[in-house]
């Protein structure tokens, strides 16, 4: 079970010229099991909303509230979080000079189930992940991040989605910058983690090629920091065919 | 040698801070008061008096020696006629000084065309002794030998040394030098190589305990095509003082230079210093030098220095830079980390590993990897209470 409910979310972060608020209400109900896509333009806000579910610092609550199964999530460390389930995968995943993948993911999965992992079953489930995502099993010797390609750096967290198992993922833009190749690898990676039991997904992408192959439940136009409309999938082909500009110029 | 080389090599006089004229009389070396520049950042009430007159003594330390085969170290007399064959004349009056105490010195030497397999450990344990020590140790790989030699110093106890290296032609030497002191030991050492025709010299300073360290490490090249690798690590504590100084002469074409030192601080005054001086020769055409020091500030109440200096007299040259830096730890990594569920200080505690260890994994010692990756994580284990109190805070 993983619902999770996003209730009137107001965000801010500081600029030169003071607090600038980027979430202005944001009201969403993720039950368990459902894939939600967040569409929108740039600077919308939708990355803000990944990362503040995320809890990342340079994001201020201001207002609002966001439960996991009824559990409050603000008030949690970013590491809690993720211990309560949920998992970001980022638009630009950070480079950790001189720490292994294997060093990274074994600590990562040690952390999330109190135990150090079964060490005859992890090196086959890292190799299987990897090997999944068309990654070189060498790649596990790797510093985390560093020298990836654009690519690498997006296969490497669906891997890490598939290893670590959470039960609400957050994909911050892992669409974006993939040839075709890798976004179908990707997505693959996306839908054998849906077909796992009760696993909920908020995928967060600027465009809709993606969801020819990951097939929301339900599709929201994000636009200035609020939801401009919700519906299903069809709602997607809508914005393939007509664009942002509706909403973009209505909001003015 | 052909002519041209030859003379190629009789270097003009430089007229630069960088190169300080040295000098044996001891007198010629003014007793340092603090504010000359290569005196600045040291703070000499804590050397115990050896910067200005206090006496030197036999039984500092002891000395043990692991040589590995094929190579010899034995004990000479004070006026062997090896000592000075580096090229070190002492320009500061701590290197002079303990020149003119020094009793005797350690010589290795490495056969020529020997390729040692495993490395050659002097280990000098502090006895606690209130009075200095002066040491001199000569490190000489004859043409074409292959070897490593590890100078370890633990234990307390005052010294103040001078270290020669010759690394004749085309011979390839490692040399490393961990300061692993207890807390309350001073150490001055001055480190000078020389590195022949087409030589390799990998010189390593790794720099833990003590409470006032600081090291001296210089190059000058006898030959063109001569190649000098100088890495650092150093994890300076609370109160504690750990200065290194380098200077790289480019005084032959086609030489190369690479220094890269790594230090963490954490806890209050604990002090790092760095001072990176490269001199390109006008002599110097071709060659490639590149300098860079990083700092890991840990915790409030540390303070690093880092300053690198490049004089090039010549813009025949393949490349020269240098980075610096000095920063706390880096936020989007932190919550990259944490964001998997790890929490803040397994985070810094992974950070500060990944920090080191493309350096240690650098330094191509096995026998020294395992213990330096121990030492780096003991060093964090005794602040973790204080990273826990700033996870809390």
């Amino acid at each position: 079970m993983s619902t999770l409910e996003i209730k009137d979310l107001q965000v801010s972060v500081e600029t030169e010229d003071g607090p600038k608020e980027i979430l202005k209400g944001v009201t969403l109900t993720i039950n368990s099991g459902e894939t939600h896509a967040i569409m929108g333009p740039n600077g919308s806000g939708k990355s803000t909303l990944a990362y503040s579910i995320a809890g990342h610092p340079k994001y201020s609550i201001t207002g609002g509230t966001v439960t996991l199964d009824g559990e409050d999530v603000l008030e949690m460390s970013v590491d809690e979080r993720a211990k309560a389930g949920l998992f970001l995968a980022m638009q630009y995943p950070v480079e950790v000079p001189g720490v292994s993948v294997a060093n990274f993911l074994r600590t990562a999965k040690t952390a999330l189930d109190g135990e150090a992992p079964k060490l005859r079953t992890w090196v086959k489930d890292v190799n299987g992940a990897m090997n999944k995502m068309h990654l070189d099993p060498s790649f596990s010797q790797r510093s985390v991040n560093e020298g990836f390609s654009g690519g690498e750096k997006k296969r490497h967290e669906i891997a890490q989605l598939d290893i670590l198992d959470p039960a609400f993922a957050l994909l911050d833009e892992i669409d974006s910058g993939l040839d075709i190749d890798a976004l179908k690898v990707v997505s693959d990676g996306i839908n054998d983690f849906r077909a796992r039991e009760a696993k909920s997904v908020l995928l967060i992408t600027h465009y809709t090629r993606i969801l020819r192959y990951v097939k929301p439940d339900r599709v929201h136009v994000f636009v200035a920091g609020r939801i401009a409309e919700s519906g299903g999938p069809e709602l997607a082909e809508e914005l393939e065919a007509n664009g942002y500009e509706k909403y973009t110029t209505a909001g003015v | 040698m052909t002519a041209a080389v030859q003379e190629a090599l009789e270097l003009d006089k430089v007229e630069s801070h960088l190169h300080p004229e040295g000098s044996f009389d001891v007198e010629a070396h003014e007793v340092p008061k603090g504010r000359e520049e290569i005196w600045r950042f040291t703070p000499l009430k804590r050397l115990k008096g050896i910067h200005d007159s206090a006496p030197f003594a036999d039984g500092a330390t002891k000395v043990e020696v692991e040589a590995a085969a094929g190579v010899t170290v034995e004990t000479v007399a004070a006026d062997a006629d090896v000592r000075g064959t580096s090229g070190l004349v002492p320009t500061d009056r701590v290197s002079a000084r303990a020149w003119a105490a020094s009793t005797g010195a350690t010589v290795v030497r490495v056969p020529t065309d020997t390729v040692v397999e495993g490395a050659t450990i002097i280990r000098h344990q502090g006895t606690g002794s209130e009075t200095a020590g002066a040491g001199h140790a000569v490190i000489v790989a004859e043409k074409f030998a292959k070897a490593t030699v590890v100078l370890v110093f633990e234990g307390s106890a005052v010294v103040a040394d001078n270290i020669e290296i010759v690394v004749e032609d085309g011979a390839d030497l490692t040399v490393v030098s961990v300061q692993d002191w207890a807390d309350d030991a001073v150490h001055l050492s001055t480190q000078h190589a020389k590195v022949g025709r087409d030589a390799t010299l990998k010189h390593v300073s790794v720099s833990f305990g003590g409470d006032v360290v600081r090291h001296d490490f210089s190059a000058e090249y006898a030959g063109p095509g001569g190649s000098v690798e100088s890495l650092g690590l150093y994890f300076a504590d609370e109160g504690q003082h750990i200065e290194h100084r380098l200077f790289v002469d480019h005084t032959a074409p086609k030489t190369k230079s690479n220094v890269v030192y790594k230090g963490a601080l954490q806890g209050e005054k604990a002090h790092a210093v760095w001072i990176g001086n490269v001199l390109i020769r006008k002599e110097a055409e071709g060659i490639e030098t590149y300098e860079e020091n990083r700092n890991l500030i840990l915790t409030d109440g540390a303070w690093a220095d880092s300053v690198p200096n490049l004089e090039i007299e010549t813009g025949e040259i393949e490349g020269a830079g240098h980075a610096s830096a000095i920063g706390r730890f880096d936020d989007e990594q932190l919550f990259y980390l944490q964001s998997r569920g790890i929490s803040e200080t397994e985070a810094k505690r992974l950070v500060v590993h990944g920090f080191f260890n493309d350096l240690i994994r650098h330094i191509g010692v096995p026998e020294l990897e395992e213990k330096l990756t121990s030492t780096v994580e003991a060093e964090l284990a005794k602040n973790i209470n204080t990273l826990i109190t700033k996870d809390n805070a």
